[in-house]
């Protein structure tokens, strides 16, 4: 069970690396990388079974980021979980770097390289059908964003999962509401998104995507239903934990200027309560 | 050639646990031996191309093989970017099938006629391409397939075809088999083509011009080593597939012909050209579009 204040501290280093790393690079998607922080901080506090160390292990968890733009929080939660130095985030999207804007397998702690939206779902069903057919025990978790749930082929795979019984695969929607040109709601409205999934024969758990106490527990005693995959809708705030980006999409796309970024990094060392 | 290719997996797929064989829902009367045989290395995904190549991708990053079946441009076009990104970026060893490729399924309409598929395979980084010529090489292809390193297009006519080779044949990825000798003109062809290819050798012979015919079953990474010496020894080198020549084996044999230093033979490519068809017809018919090879023989060999 993920150690609530540890993953706290952490989320705080991942988000201030976040700001950075984007300010830096004079990047885009900032919003998207706040949004699933705490996600990541859990997650990679003890819930998915991967070894820094061994970066490739055959047994490893896969974690699969399907929404590939959120690279620069990624990647600072990977090198958070020991896979790489802290500094190396420093070239994130610079000149001769590997660490890319959308996500790339050439990272350590990366399995899979994405960007384009729709295809990390079906990745993970390949994953965890390749390890159902040997009996081992290894499982995918899927990322997803909302807006890629535009996309038919996530369908074809939520399809899929429960048709073959793949209980190994986890799948969590970081729902911020907001996509790449407008929300949800008003660009193409996924509302009743628990119940698509339930008809789909998900096993679904809806959460508050910030709190880390629900979201350790989200992630405890999965499978919940044997031989269904399970689907976790966080519900997430875009730009969560900087009270000028909250819920704006401006910032699937600005970079922080340096005054933007110091108060920025202030907000977000203090944590919200 | 998909009996051969069938044939083919099931023996290698015995011997080897980890290769797998995914269908979107295609290969009545033709997998259903693998999925009886070998029912935990089959799997049918569904109409669902794009699932399918991530499905495939995601086996593979846990240690499989996996064989991907479909026809015509559904296995290629329909799932393109998941080849590129899934399967290709991570050099996952995924071997594309597709069948009826060319004119197979010519009757069927525009959607079915697979003549670009060589084209786009070719241009995605680290793709093998390869179109066998005759049941023979579909089975040799297969085998070689099952322990190729990374991803691999493996494009087959249907079944029933001639066989072209009678004796065993020395098949090698990535080299062309000389299926014939001759010295005037080189008939280069890729795929169901090569039976075409040596009937027009047979009447180009019957007129005293001796035509050489190489089969050049991988077009990625092609045999330029053949091409240069077709170029050097000959005095036409013509390409021939079923296929768009502005991006199929005629495009790539260009290239080669292009950096070609020195005296060298006319070049022809004999193929589609950059348009779509709206009628339809059986595959005769329809490989009539592309005029007569033994026409284009002559007027290149006078051209010199």
């Amino acid at each position: 069970m993920p150690d609530i204040e540890r993953t706290q501290a952490r989320a705080r280093r991942i988000r201030e690396h976040t700001l950075r790393m984007v300010h830096r690079a004079n990047a885009s998607h900032v919003g998207t990388g706040l949004s699933m922080t705490d996600i990541l901080a859990v997650l990679y506090d003890g819930v998915a079974k991967v070894d820094p160390a061994r970066p490739r292990a055959p047994e490893r968890d896969r974690v699969i980021l399907s929404k590939g733009h959120g690279a620069a929080a990624f990647y600072a939660a990977l090198a958070e979980a020991g896979f790489f130095e802290p500094a190396r985030l420093d070239t994130f999207c610079a000149d001769g770097s590997q660490l890319a804007g959308h996500v790339s397998h050439h990272v350590p702690g990366v399995d899979f390289s994405t960007g384009s939206l729709g295809h990390g779902l079906s990745l993970g069903c390949g994953v965890a059908l390749g390890f159902k057919r040997d009996g081992r025990p290894g499982r995918a978790f899927v990322i997803l964003s909302d807006g890629e749930c535009d996309e038919g082929s996530t369908w074809e795979a939520a399809l899929f999962a429960p048709h073959h019984g793949l209980d190994n695969l986890v799948a969590i929607v970081d729902y911020n509401k907001i996509q790449s040109f407008g929300t949800v709601k008003e660009v193409l409205d996924l509302e009743p998104f628990a119940a698509k999934w339930e008809a789909f024969n998900w096993h679904v758990q809806s959460i508050d995507g910030h709190d880390h106490s629900a979201i350790a527990a989200a992630f405890a005693g999965l499978p919940r239903a044997k031989g269904r995959p399970s689907m976790i809708i966080a519900h997430t705030v875009k730009g969560r934990g900087v009270s000028f980006m909250e819920d704006k999409l401006l910032w699937h796309y600005r970079s922080p200027s340096p005054e933007q970024l110091e108060a920025a990094v202030a907000e977000v060392r203090r944590g919200k309560p | 050639m998909r009996t051969a290719f069938i044939e083919g997996l099931l023996e290698e797929a015995r011997a080897r646990s980890d290769i797998m064989l995914l269908t979107a829902d295609l290969g009545f009367s033709v997998l259903e031996r693998f999925r009886d045989a070998l029912p935990g290395q089959y799997l049918n995904v569904g109409v669902a191309e794009q699932n399918m190549m991530g499905v495939a991708a995601g086996l593979a990053d846990v240690g499989k093989t996996v064989f991907t079946y479909s026809i015509a441009n559904f296995p290629t076009l329909r799932c393109l970017e998941q080849i590129r990104n899934d399967v290709c970026y991570h050099g996952y060893p995924v071997r594309v099938v597709a069948v009826g490729g060319g004119f197979t399924y010519a009757s069927q309409g525009y959607t079915h006629h697979g003549v670009e598929d060589i084209g786009v395979m070719r241009t995605l980084p680290g793709m093998v391409v390869i179109a066998p010529g005759d049941p023979m090489e579909a089975a040799c292809a297969t085998k070689a397939l099952c322990t190729l390193p990374g991803p691999a297009y493996l494009r087959l006519g249907k079944a029933g075809e001639p066989k072209v080779h009678a004796g065993p044949i020395d098949f090698a990825i990535g080299r062309a088999l000389e299926v014939r000798p001759g010295s005037d003109v080189a008939l280069v062809s890729t795929g169901g083509m090569l039976v075409h290819a040596m009937e027009t050798a047979e009447a180009l012979a019957r007129e005293g011009v001796s035509a050489r015919v190489l089969s050049m079953h991988t077009v990625k990474p092609l045999d330029a080593e053949a091409i240069r010496r077709a170029l050097a020894e000959t005095r036409a080198v013509i390409t021939v597939e079923e296929h768009n020549v502005a991006s199929g084996l005629g495009a790539a044999v260009a290239q080669v012909v292009a950096a070609h230093a020195g005296p060298r033979a006319a070049f022809r490519m004999y193929g589609l050209p950059d348009e779509p068809y709206a009628r339809v017809g059986g595959q005769a018919y329809m490989r009539e579009l592309m005029g007569d090879l033994r026409k284009v023989a002559h007027e290149a060999l006078a051209a010199r």
